[in-house]
């Protein structure tokens, strides 16, 4: 520790941090622009100059460290000049074109011009102008505004892995590009744009849409993968206009993937606002009466073995408790929570979560990654990774079909045979590890053989030392966000979605279920569709029931760690849409089996009673195992087909991403490049 | 006037042989085996003894900058990089030394390794020297030949390697973290310090950069003693030291001479004089283009060494004399100057980047005079705020001429923009452009 004075105060800090650091400590705050705590020192805006006694020059306090008895002061005569010059400097070639900015409002050259500015130019010399960048249908540039503070060169260089931004000429002229122009392929591109202290990268989709003094902004769960991630929502009046991250740092730390950052256009399109109950094979419009009265008629006399619900990848934990216990009263078990058939084992929790925890990740020292692809799958736990491995040794092997994950990974062979084989070298890698850790995907859970797999992995965990008193290495990575909450709340039972099909139920209930093959529900089958986009499982339903997106409800996600968390409405559903525990709570009434609860509270009260998990919200305790008895399935009937990538398209995995252009954009863009480097 | 036989430099201009065996008969490669046998502590404390100070423009005791390497190798090897990126406007001198007197090189970066525990060492020679390049490529071969480096560097048992970087002609590669930067592979731009290269220098281990000439007069001095270096010259600015004079005077040259010899002495001496006699003399920069200038009454009485410099608010440098006789147009030598520097800023830090353009871009209207008088002030404190606030010194570089040019010649500024005013009938017109 080094004890130093920040302005006359006294404060003990770790050696080695910065004065930065200390003034913060300190309670003083230091203007910057290219320092920013989650990447590398720059040093390069200079405007975080600090005087510290016994130094002659002013000392630019982001790269230098502490030391003990060091007098610093943040706000003398010396440091204000000298701060006053760098704003001077940064601004002379900066187009002042605040009021057609879109950063403006959020601006920090704006904001410290307001301490440091000054009220008029001295430079009488034209202005530099910089030719923009297309940098993919993501991110826009104005490289004009750009003040070379370099941080979106180390952010894609550090945590999205992808070294594509670069400076190229010097002086004056340097410029930030990609040197051959270029759409950036990371999926993490969005955090440009928050990183970005200027306007030079902003928002493409989002260019002249609003200010951010007009927005309300809202507290939400981003549903998009099973992450969790924390995420602002931002709205104007009825309509959701853009999605930022919030800091959590056990989730996302402070970043978002682009699907969910991106995706939220596709919240005004293709979207129900209305009942429709199909008649002679049309679609007609329908009140909610007329919806209800059509599944209650058809619901009649059919006994509870023929019906079935099953749940899709984006609802909420109340939803599907209330259409669990809507079924319970209708006397059917038939429940299903897995449209890809994923193999899962719910009567034990750890069976099925990612029970290291994300930011548990950068304790490990070995990782063996199973049929997943974590950069497509997460993003944000695939950088959680990234992180790890730039720090210490951190070997990675993985067995499944290769691809870049932005780090080192050793490719093991993609044949599920590799589970059962005792003599790959990277055994004892995990073996000689204290804190190992493997991934299991759901390219290997999704498949006939999921099962054995299942208990192949964990048997595999068990001979190299994964599971521990005091530590749980054993890791499911989910991709539905609603999975996790679905299995806690028991929303697998009776008939698999599979023997639903091809008739195997007379009224199918999706409750938002669009991810599998509707052409094999049996003809005759009724369908009902609640849900809030017009996507495959509305194209084949008889009733559809207008329900609410992520950001129009109340709700509750579990992530693929098993974190419980909630999500805040930020806007109204459009239409006659409700949210959807409301739906099941009104049908319930209209069918006689009147659910308990009129309010949200009184649902998610017997829910934290039915699951105690559910009341323990944001709080994931960490906990090591002791009974490592594995999941059901038989660890030696796995089958010979090669572990494939389970998402073929990270960009379009869901209803809301389907229906975004700027998500059809990006998945064209890809497709544009890989045609570019299969040439 | 310095006598021949204290002379370090004696194939200066190139009239003998560059080869071992030349380099044999002038005394290099002497009793190297000798130096090195009294350890790597007594060669540092030698050298701290002679009171050298560093030959690339800073001055920084050279004995010193090498007890700052770690005292134990660890895992870490230790590095000797050696500055050969000459690109200071108007310096000429380790040109000479590298292509005409490479053998003191290598033996210097011989005895400083070994003085610094390092076994490899690199030379980071400009781009543009490539005839220079050659023959040190030479004399390295012939070293590794005859043993004096290699495996057994002169039967001393250290392994000693050397090794030739050619650079790309960028002058900020002359610093020497941006020397470590493009050594290393990547853009040349300067790093933040500390951590010092002395800590975390070449690939992250400890390294020591030096100028040429600091390395090449190491074994001279080790050879013939500190008390005699230390000798020579002025108290705390002892030694010899190679003046590159050149502009105009009667016969430019290097020339070898002790610090604090009297500017007037070295000109009249060995570069014949100022054309047109010493009254025709207008201004000298002392130390290559990056210190401030001096009028000629300064000139009259100055010594050449860094403290009496450094009292006229000029520096030594790198004690390349740029000589200005009453025809220049100082303006636009300064202007000119400042173009060079706003061409060569890496960009990285912000008061430079910017800073450097717009000292240039005021400077060419000062050239003309189209401008108007209190913008002398503002172009002043403009370069005020480079001045001190950048990550490297080049900031500085650029600033100093300037505040230079405005402390001793602003009346020809005034008088500049004077002249133009009046050369109009009506005020001139603002224009944006150029």
């Amino acid at each position: 520790m080094a004890k130093v004075t920040v302005d006359g105060i006294e404060v003990e800090i770790a050696n080695g941090s910065s004065v930065l650091q200390a003034a913060e400590a300190a309670g003083k705050e230091i203007p910057r622009f290219c320092y920013h705590e989650r990447l590398s020192i720059a040093g390069n805006c200079r405007m975080c100059l600090v005087e510290i006694e016994k130094m002659p020059k002013p000392v630019a306090s982001c790269g230098q460290p502490v030391g003990d008895g060091m007098v610093i002061k943040t706000d003398t005569e010396m440091v204000r000049k000298a701060r006053r010059g760098v704003m001077e400097f940064l601004l002379i070639n900066h187009p002042l074109d605040c009021p057609i900015c879109d950063q403006g409002g959020e601006c920090d050259l704006q904001d410290q011009a307001m301490g440091y500015g000054s009220d008029h130019s001295r430079y009488t010399e034209n202005k530099r102008a910089v030719k923009d960048k297309n940098l993919g249908p993501l991110v826009k540039t104005v490289m004009t505004r750009c003040i070379q503070c370099t941080r979106c060169i180390r952010f894609a260089t550090e945590i999205a892995g992808v070294p594509e931004l670069g400076a190229t000429a010097r002086g004056e002229t340097m410029e930030v590009g990609t040197y051959v122009e270029k759409a950036l392929t990371s999926e993490l591109s969005g955090n440009l744009i928050d990183i970005c202290p200027v306007g030079a990268l902003t928002s493409k989709p989002y260019a002249f849409v609003a200010r951010p003094w007009e927005l309300k902004k809202t507290d939400g769960i981003d549903v998009l993968d099973a992450v969790g991630a924390n995420i602002r929502i931002d709205a104007r009046g009825p309509e959701v206009l853009r999605i930022l991250p919030r800091l959590n740092e056990d989730v996302n730390e402070e970043w978002l993937a682009d699907k969910s950052r991106f995706a939220v256009d596709g919240l005004k399109r293709r979207r129900l606002d209305s009942c429709w109950v199909r008649r002679d094979g049309k679609l007609h419009k329908a009140t909610w009466p007329e919806a209800f009265d059509a599944i209650a008629g058809k619901l009649r006399g059919l006994d509870g073995s023929r019906i079935g619900a099953v749940a899709g990848n984006l609802a909420d934990a109340e939803s599907m408790f209330a259409l669990k216990e809507l079924f319970a009263a209708l006397g059917s078990p038939n429940l299903d929570c897995r449209q890809d058939g994923a193999a899962a084992d719910a009567t034990r929790r750890d069976f099925y979560t990612f029970n290291t925890s994300i930011a548990g990740i950068e304790e490990a020292d070995a990782l063996l990654l199973i049929g997943t692809n974590p950069r497509h799958e997460a993003p944000l736990i695939n950088a959680r990774i990234r992180k790890r491995t730039q720090g210490a040794r951190f070997p990675i092997a993985a067995i499944g079909a290769p691809a870049d994950l932005t780090y080192k990974v050793e490719w093991l062979g993609d044949s599920p045979s590799l589970l059962a084989d005792g003599s790959l070298a990277f055994l004892q890698v995990l073996r000689d590890a204290k804190k190992p850790m493997v991934i299991v995907g759901q390219g290997a859970l999704a498949r006939p053989d999921g099962a054995s797999v299942l208990a192949a992995v964990w048997k595999l965990a068990e001979s190299v030392g994964i599971l521990l008193p005091d530590w749980h290495g054993f890791n499911v990575l989910h991709i539905a966000a609603a999975r996790v909450g679905a299995l806690d709340l028991g929303f697998l039972s009776g008939k698999a979605l599979p023997e639903m099909l091809g008739g195997g139920v007379d009224l199918l209930w999706l409750l938002g279920a669009d991810e599998f093959d509707t052409a094999k529900i049996g003809a005759d089958t009724f369908v009902v569709y609640q849900g809030h986009h017009g996507d495959r499982g509305a194209a084949r339903a008889d009733v559809i029931l207008p329900g609410a997106a992520y950001t129009e409800k109340n709700g509750t996600y579990v992530n693929t760690e098993g974190r419980v968390q909630r999500s805040l409405l930020a806007t109204h559903p459009p239409g006659e849409a409700r949210e959807d525990w409301k739906i099941v709570r009104a049908f319930s009434e209209r069918v006689g089996k009147k659910l308990p609860y009129d309010s949200i509270e009184a649902l998610r009260a017997r829910l934290e009673q039915a699951n105690p998990v559910f009341a323990r919200l944001d709080i994931l305790p960490r906990f090591g195992i002791s009974d490592t008895t594995g999941p059901a399935g038989d660890a030696t009937a796995l089958g010979s087909a090669p572990f494939a990538p389970f998402v073929q398209n990270y960009y379009q995995t869901d209803p809301i991403s389907r229906a975004s252009p700027t998500m059809a954009e990006c998945t064209e863009s890809v497709r544009a490049t890989l045609a570019v480097a299969a040439e | 006037m310095l006598s021949d036989k204290d002379r370090i430099f004696t194939n200066l201009y190139g009239q003998h042989d560059f080869g071992l065996n030349g380099a044999r008969a002038r005394g290099d490669w002497d009793g190297t085996a000798a130096i090195l046998a009294r350890g790597p502590e007594a060669i540092v404390e030698e050298m701290k003894a002679s009171g050298l100070r560093g030959r690339g423009g800073a001055g920084f005791p050279t004995g010193m900058k090498w007890s700052f390497m770690p005292k134990q190798e660890s895992e870490r090897p230790h590095y000797l990089v050696v500055n050969a990126d000459e690109s200071e406007p108007g310096t000429c001198k380790d040109r000479d030394i590298l292509r005409h007197d490479p053998h003191k090189l290598v033996e210097g970066c011989l005895i400083a390794s070994f003085a610094m525990r390092a076994h490899a060492c690199y030379i980071y020679i400009r781009g543009e020297f490539y005839n220079e390049a050659v023959n040190l490529q030479i004399a390295i071969d012939e070293a590794y030949e005859a043993g004096l480096i290699g495996d057994n560097a002169c039967g001393s048992g250290w392994k000693f390697d050397l090794y030739l970087h050619r650079g790309a002609g960028a002058y900020i590669c002359g610093e020497e973290t941006a020397l470590l930067e493009s050594l290393e592979g990547k853009k040349g731009m300067p790093r933040l310090k500390p951590p010092f290269p002395a800590a975390v220098g070449l690939y992250g281990c400890p390294t020591t950069v030096n100028n040429v000439e600091s390395i090449a007069v190491a074994p001279t001095i080790l050879r013939r003693g500190a008390a005699w270096f230390s000798a020579l010259g002025r108290p705390k600015n002892s030694g010899t030291k190679l003046f590159c004079i050149s502009g105009h005077v009667n016969k430019p040259c290097n020339v070898e001479e002790e610090l604090g010899i009297p500017l007037r002495e070295l000109i009249d001496t060995y570069a014949g004089g100022v054309r047109g006699g010493w009254d025709n003399l207008l201004a000298v920069i002392p130390g290559g283009a990056s210190v401030p200038l001096l009028p000629k009454a300064t000139c009259d009485t100055i010594l050449m060494d860094f403290d009496s410099l450094r009292d006229v608010k000029s520096g030594l440098g790198t004690a390349a004399v740029i000589v200005m006789d009453k025809s220049t147009d100082v303006i636009k030598a300064i202007a000119r100057l400042s173009q060079f520097y706003k061409h060569e800023s890496c960009g990285q830090c912000t008061p430079c980047r910017e800073g450097t353009g717009w000292m240039m871009r005021v400077m060419n209207r000062m050239v003309q005079g189209r401008a108007e008088p209190e913008e002398i002030d503002t172009l002043e404190q403009v370069t005020r705020q480079v001045e001190g606030h950048t990550i490297c010194a080049l900031g500085d570089a650029a600033a100093w001429p300037i505040q230079g040019l405005i402390r001793h010649f602003r009346p020809v500024m005034l008088e500049r923009i004077a002249h133009y005013k009046a050369g109009r009938s009506s005020p001139p017109m603002k224009i944006a452009a150029e």
